[in-house]
């Protein structure tokens, strides 16, 4: 019990050897077949995914949701997949064939690759690197490329549109994200995340560095395209976006690769910052280290779908006005003063915990002074435009009266 | 041959290939696309040398970063669809010059490794070491702080540059 993972690896890798396999041979076998596994596991979530958040969502907005195919609906993914994959692809005139059809492929790629340094229990993970932070966002790049090759090769105006806008969040946001991503980084002291898991024994990161917690969820929910920040394919506006030329089962990877992402970010939301797989005896029983991590994911994922079912769609201005304005500068003050904090901390001997909530506190702080004295200026650089626009218009409406 | 010397001789002929369908292709963004190609056989390239550190980074910096910009100024200015100029202009035989240099001078850095004579190369122990070293490196009086340090001041030029480019003009200079 202490280790069924690793038994299973053992067992498989005993059992190829025994089949007259070598070694090393039946290793890079036991690789491959772990990457199969678990992407495949990872997509095949995706179809209880999707039913999860379209029946989340109805009751958020007081519908019911799927409930014809199967108990509570649950069989309605199934029944939209088959009808997806019956349906005709069509390859539209005058697009770039090599490249429309590579684009769906990287955008889930991107998303299940995600996947193989996420910490799934103790001592489960697809490959410990020890730039594991770095990885993600590497790969979270490729699938900015995919959206943008999409929108291009459709040779369609809403398509490219839709690129273009996605380019513009998808970039811009990256910025607080690798900002944020840097805290567990520099907490923990290393980029690995087994390592990162490891050293929230203590207390988790969310409790050390509230502020980049928040900050990587809300930007990542903006790298996800998930509302509000789905401007990527506001259907009142583009249409569909990115992917309006897409049929048939090439636009299901795209729905696939965007749902599966709104999920993957909540896991990783989780292990960077709540404790991944710890808890009371995850030690002991590595089955129970599961449990805890898919609880805590299924609760930020819960808090995605939520803010998703909440808040209108942001404008374009407002997406970029937030990200440059705000969340922005803030992660460079949180990033530069948890550096200090973390050096004050010996040197003070207080814990590390209050330093560091007095140190986010002050920031919080000082954020909304900076925020008030915003809004009053705005505030009056408009009522300054509309006194200037009254005035105008007093004359015109003083002669109209004479008459 | 090893597995791994066969890996490395197919990813380099990829590599090369693609480098050379940057420079063939006629669509820009083909192009652009075949400079991924290229860049990534790179980061497998380090991935084959146990440099996760830098294969990660040159994923991140140069297909996150300068691919997508490139792709992305490339949409921007051109005629997307219908994109396909002359490949080259009056000045190729310098650039063909300059490219032929730059190769001699690193084939001619490449052949001072000290390393090179050796039949057998020691394998890479502890990477996090080296990689703390190379973090340490950079902010070492001794070392590489300065160039570093240019390096970010450069970059903040280039920064302050574009803000400035980017800025609408002053509405007072214009007029409502």
């Amino acid at each position: 019990m202490g280790d069924p993972f690793g038994a299973i690896g053992q067992w498989l890798l005993d059992l190829l050897t025994g089949w007259g396999l070598a070694p090393a041979l039946a290793a890079v076998l036991l690789k491959f077949l772990g990457a199969a596994v678990l992407g495949t596991a990872v997509l095949v979530l995706t179809f209880f995914l999707i039913w999860v958040e379209r029946k989340v969502l109805a009751r958020l907005q007081d519908r019911l949701g799927p409930n014809r195919v199967g108990p509570w609906g649950i069989f309605q993914t199934l029944a939209d997949a088959l009808k997806l994959v019956v349906k005709e692809i069509i390859t539209p005139r005058g697009v770039d064939v090599v490249v429309f059809y590579l684009a769906p492929l990287m955008a889930v790629m991107s998303v299940v690759s995600l996947w193989a340094v996420v910490p799934l229990a103790p001592r489960l993970i697809g490959s410990d690197i020890n730039v594991g932070v770095l990885y993600i966002v590497g790969m979270g790049a490729v699938g900015t490329l995919a959206i943008m090759l999409a929108g291009w090769s459709s040779n369609n105006k809403y398509a490219l549109l839709g690129a273009f806008r996605s380019v513009a969040q998808l970039v811009s946001y990256e910025v607080p994200m690798v900002l944020s991503l840097i805290l567990p980084t520099m907490l923990a002291g290393s980029m690995g995340m087994v390592e990162i898991v490891e050293q929230q024994r203590a207390v988790w990161f969310v409790a050390l560095a509230p502020l980049a917690a928040l900050i990587f969820f809300v930007s990542s929910i903006a790298e996800a395209g998930k509302a509000p920040f789905d401007l990527l394919e506001a259907e009142s506006e583009i249409v569909a976006g990115y992917n309006i030329e897409y049929s048939g089962l090439v636009f299901g990877m795209f729905y696939v690769a965007e749902f599966l992402h709104g999920f993957t970010i909540s896991a990783l939301t989780a292990v960077l910052f709540l404790g991944g797989w710890l808890g009371p005896w995850a030690d002991q029983f590595p089955l129970l280290g599961f449990v805890y991590f898919a609880v805590k994911t299924a609760v930020v994922y819960f808090c995605v779908i939520w803010i998703r079912g909440s808040l209108p769609r942001f404008r374009i201005d407002q997406v970029n006005s937030i990200n440059w304005k705000l969340i922005t500068p803030v992660a460079l003050a949180t990033l530069a003063v948890a550096a200090i904090t973390d050096k004050l901390v010996p040197l003070l001997g207080w814990g590390r915990l209050p330093l560091h909530l007095a140190a986010n506190g002050l920031i919080v702080v000082v954020t909304l002074f900076a925020l008030r004295a915003y809004a009053r200026s705005a505030r009056r650089k408009l009522d300054a435009r509309l006194d200037a626009l009254h005035r105008r218009a007093q004359p015109a409406s003083s002669t109209s009266g004479a008459h | 041959m090893t597995l791994l010397q066969a890996l490395f001789l197919f990813l380099a002929a990829v590599t090369l290939g693609a480098a050379i369908m940057v420079v063939t292709s006629p669509r820009l963004v083909h192009a652009a696309l075949w400079l991924v190609l290229t860049l990534a056989g790179i980061a497998v390239v380090f991935v084959l040398l146990e440099a996760n550190f830098l294969a990660a980074v040159q994923v991140a910096i140069y297909i996150g970063a300068i691919a997508i910009l490139i792709i992305f100024a490339v949409m921007l200015t051109r005629r997307v669809m219908t994109d396909s100029g002359p490949q080259v202009n009056r000045n190729w035989w310098m650039a063909a010059l300059v490219a032929l240099l730059l190769f001699v001078g690193l084939l001619g850095l490449l052949l001072q490794a000290p390393q090179l004579g050796q039949a057998t190369l020691q394998p890479l122990t502890n990477a996090d070491a080296q990689l703390e070293d190379l973090g340490l490196a950079l902010v070492d009086v001794d070392r590489y702080v300065l160039p570093f340090e240019v390096a970010s001041v450069l970059l903040l030029a280039a920064l302050i540059g574009a803000i400035i480019t980017a800025r609408p003009p002053d509405p007072k200079e214009v007029g409502e």
